[in-house]
């Protein structure tokens, strides 16, 4: 029998981390995400799984342990909100530096600065160009439902170990705090220290075995060539992700004459302006987002040949704008709307601006 | 009688342990860390444990640690060693893990990761070696520079109205009721390196025994960073040093002394 | 069918955790459902709102700023909320503290004396059920033998023995529906 239950976004990704076989949940309390700690303190995945939940100090030691963990060869995930993930920055490029597989969620907030508690999307940037140190990038899922939540965790497990590379589930103090109806997956093993030797022996740091060289975790290679061509390798997992791993929904596009672009629970909001548009008469359709990174460059850019025009909406001044206009290379009208800050804009705001800026504009 | 006859299994009485890689230090003439280093990588040989050792590497002069010890390393960020260190504890908490830290590391930066790793009582080992400057950046002030020494961002010496004291980090992390055992070594005579090793296997038996953390200062001299000859650097540490970090154990078997 | 409702009053006034049983019972007859709070400080003795939807299609926006329903707890909610019901919905109050009563004529308008009847059944929290069972009659989406199943999910075991008190609350709220307008 399927099992479902009514759930917050915050309390269903700690289900679905134990679901999903994690090994090791190290966070630090910040409002709005402050229920996944919660949830994991309450529930004691240590007597279902085994499953290891600290507390850290800092989320600078939270995003440590997870990188000495996941360089165990363990399943480690934190979570954290816009501050937090600052903070966690340096830990997040010596993960992608060090090609460690990590599960990082960030239930976004408004900022710049300590900001305010209140959702946001302002993060695009921070996530999708780097937002540590080096030329890195994570894969970046946006969730746009509590079902989404759930069923992002393990497939943000299986990119990360896939590529040994960081994966952000971008999330925002709506999908966070918001209740709906999900279906949990059934119980994941985790691995066992002998499955973990297996699979992940060759890399792993889990003691020096008789029959093989030690196993380094690091960053570092002071040459500067060595290092270029370990960046040269870096970028060649990028574009494999590109290839193989993008992801994105296009909801009522086939007939539509503009295209709202949007992701995460900007994109729910959309689809109410884009059912009162077509109220309207006008056929819009919505382009959701699914992976932030990699960006769907190539089906945006298709979709402009036979469009009118996009309105990009995101709850930030502007940042994934940036990326459609690259996208769809000048062959239809692209404009920026929403609200930020920590305001959330209605559905009926964002059909004003489609009207204004794109329809009518 | 030639050589290939003095060259025989039998005649052996000192070898270099099979935890250090054969790639020659990249630490200063004089300096202690190799000492250390060495020492530490014969505790895990001769306790047995390499199969399930795992250490961490700082920032600092010992950030290519892992070159030289012949052991599975991670290397962690500036000073987050100890939460590195957790990372790996609290997933294998059957396997040895120990963090191998200057002061800059873990008394300046890392001092939070530091405090709080102790206060959790992590089942861990940390070796703290202690020079008073930051070696690998080239002699700048560290947390544990000692009053009125001159370093390249102190370069009229450590003024304490302005700069603070001389961090005893070792002494404070000793209150901490998880700190099982906390002792203070050197690493400049053959019998200091005789107790600082005992001092070192120690703290892994009490890993093994899962009896808290065990923290093991090694107070070690800088001859680059001091602009010292090795010998002097070493008589200087005795003499302006140790009156400040004095050797001897601080706290055994949770008690202090 | 799909129902957008916000529920609004005082932290402590039971506003979420109605919405919860709520949202629990649409989900027990196959509905979809989101449930979104206002959250942070100001919901410490301040004013809480959540809103409701209840669909039998996926749902988009989880925020809104029109309403089919408003359920409204004290004042300053009535204040804020009366104009968001869309001509033809429906808002439901507790008149309990409520000095300027609502003037739209384009809208049903119910009372329910939740307090009052919560005061005289000896048990304040149940204040909220009777809401519940007031809002069940004046807008019949989701059914009392659904909200039943839709506790029994939601309380944890050890608190299951309060679920009669709470359906004779919810039956309370059903049987004192006071129409002030209806369309």
């Amino acid at each position: 029998m399927a099992d479902i239950k009514l759930m917050k976004g915050n309390e269903a990704i700690a289900e679905a981390a134990i679901r999903a076989g994690c090994d090791a949940y190290f966070g630090y309390p910040i409002t709005p995400q402050s229920e996944v700690i919660e949830y994991l303190m309450m529930e004691r995945p240590e007597d279902r799984t085994g499953m290891v939940v600290l507390q850290a100090e800092s989320e600078i030691a939270a995003i440590n342990m997870v990188y000495g963990a996941a360089g165990a060869g363990k399943k480690a995930m934190t979570s954290s909100s816009s501050p937090g993930i600052s903070l966690k920055q340096e830990g997040i490029s010596y993960i992608a530096g060090s090609e460690l597989p990590a599960v990082i969620v960030n239930v976004v907030r408004g900022g710049p600065g300590l900001g305010t508690i209140q959702p946001s999307q302002a993060d695009y940037f921070q996530t999708t160009k780097g937002g540590g140190h080096g030329d890195y990038r994570m894969y970046v899922l946006a969730p746009a439902s509590v079902q989404e939540m759930v069923d992002f965790v393990d497939d943000a497990f299986e990119i990360a170990f896939k590529y040994r590379n960081p994966v952000m589930i971008l999330s925002d103090g709506i999908i966070g705090q918001m209740m709906e109806k999900v279906e949990l997956p059934p119980q994941k093993p985790r691995l066992s220290d002998k499955e973990i030797e297996e699979r992940y022996g060759d890399w792993a740091t889990i003691g020096k075995r008789k029959n093989r060289e030690r196993n380094i975790i690091t960053s570092l290679d002071l040459d500067p060539y060595k290092q270029e061509a370990h960046n040269h390798k870096l970028q060649e997992k990028y574009r494999l992700m590109q290839e193989n791993e993008l992801r994105y929904e296009m909801i009522d596009c086939d007939d539509a004459d503009y295209i709202i672009v949007a992701y995460g629970s900007s994109a729910r909001i959309s689809q109410k302006a884009m059912n009162l548009a077509r109220e309207k008469g006008y056929k819009v359709g919505i382009f959701r987002l699914i992976t932030l990174f990699p960006f769907p460059s190539k089906p945006l850019n298709e979709l402009a040949g036979r469009v009118k025009g996009f309105l990009a909406v995101e709850m930030s001044s502007g940042q994934m704008i940036e990326d459609v206009k690259l996208a769809i290379e000048g062959k239809a009208k692209a404009e920026h709307f929403g609200r930020y800050g920590g305001v959330v804009h209605s559905p009926e705001e964002v059909l004003e601006a489609l009207e204004n800026q794109i329809i009518k504009g | 009688m030639e050589i290939k006859d003095i060259i025989k299994p039998e005649n052996l009485i000192y070898t270099k342990t099979k935890n250090m890689t054969d790639k020659p230090l990249s630490y200063c003439p004089g300096c202690g860390h190799g000492t250390a280093h060495n020492i530490t990588m014969e505790v895990v040989e001769e306790m047995g444990i390499t199969e399930d050792t795992i250490g961490v590497a700082p920032v600092g002069c010992s950030v290519l640690a892992y070159e030289f010890m012949n052991i599975d390393m991670t290397q962690a960020a500036h000073g987050r060693a100890p939460a590195v260190a957790t990372g790996i504890k609290r997933v294998y908490p059957d396997k040895f893990v120990f963090t191998y830290q200057g002061d800059g590391d873990l008394a300046a930066i890392g001092g939070n990761e530091t405090l709080h790793a102790c206060n959790r009582g992590e089942n861990i080992v940390i070796i703290f070696v202690n020079n008073g400057i930051y070696g690998m950046t080239g002699g700048q002030m560290a947390p544990t520079t000692l009053d009125g020494m001159k370093t390249s961002t102190s370069p009229y010496g450590r003024e304490i109205e302005t700069m603070g004291s001389p961090l005893k980090m070792t002494e404070l992390i000793a209150q901490l009721p998880g700190v099982y055992y906390v002792t203070r070594q050197a690493v400049h005579t053959p019998q200091a390196v005789r107790k600082a090793k005992k001092a070192i296997r120690k703290a892994f038996e009490i890993q093994r025994d899962k009896k808290g953390l065990a923290f093991v200062e090694i107070v070690s001299n800088c001859n680059s960073g001091w602009k010292m000859e090795p010998v002097k650097a070493n008589e200087w540490m005795v003499e302006h040093m140790f009156p400040y970090f004095p050797i001897g154990d601080i706290k055994v078997n949770g008690k202090l002394k | 069918m799909t129902e957008e409702l916000i529920i609004a009053g005082f932290g402590g006034q039971g506003v979420l955790s109605m919405g919860k049983i709520l949202a629990y019972s649409a989900i027990m007859q196959d509905q979809e459902v989101s449930w979104m709070p206002s959250y942070g400080p100001e919901m410490r003795g301040g004013t809480a709102n959540v809103t409701v939807i209840i669909s039998d299609d996926r749902i988009s926006s989880p925020i809104l700023t029109k309403y089919d329903t408003a359920i409204i707890l004290n004042q300053q909610s009535m204040d804020k909320f009366e104009n968001t019901v869309k001509p033809g919905g429906t808002l439901l109050y507790d008149p309990n503290g409520i000095l300027a009563h609502p003037t739209r004529k384009d809208i049903n308008i119910y009372r329910i004396a939740g307090s009052k009847l919560a005061t005289e059944m000896g048990n304040a929290k149940v204040s909220n059920m009777i809401i519940l069972g007031a809002y069940m009659k004046a807008r019949p989406i989701v059914q009392l033998e659904n909200v039943i199943l839709g506790l029994k999910k939601s309380l944890p075991e050890r608190y299951h023995h309060l679920i009669p008190l709470n359906e004779s609350a919810l039956t309370k709220g059903m049987d004192n529906l006071e129409e002030v307008q209806v369309l």
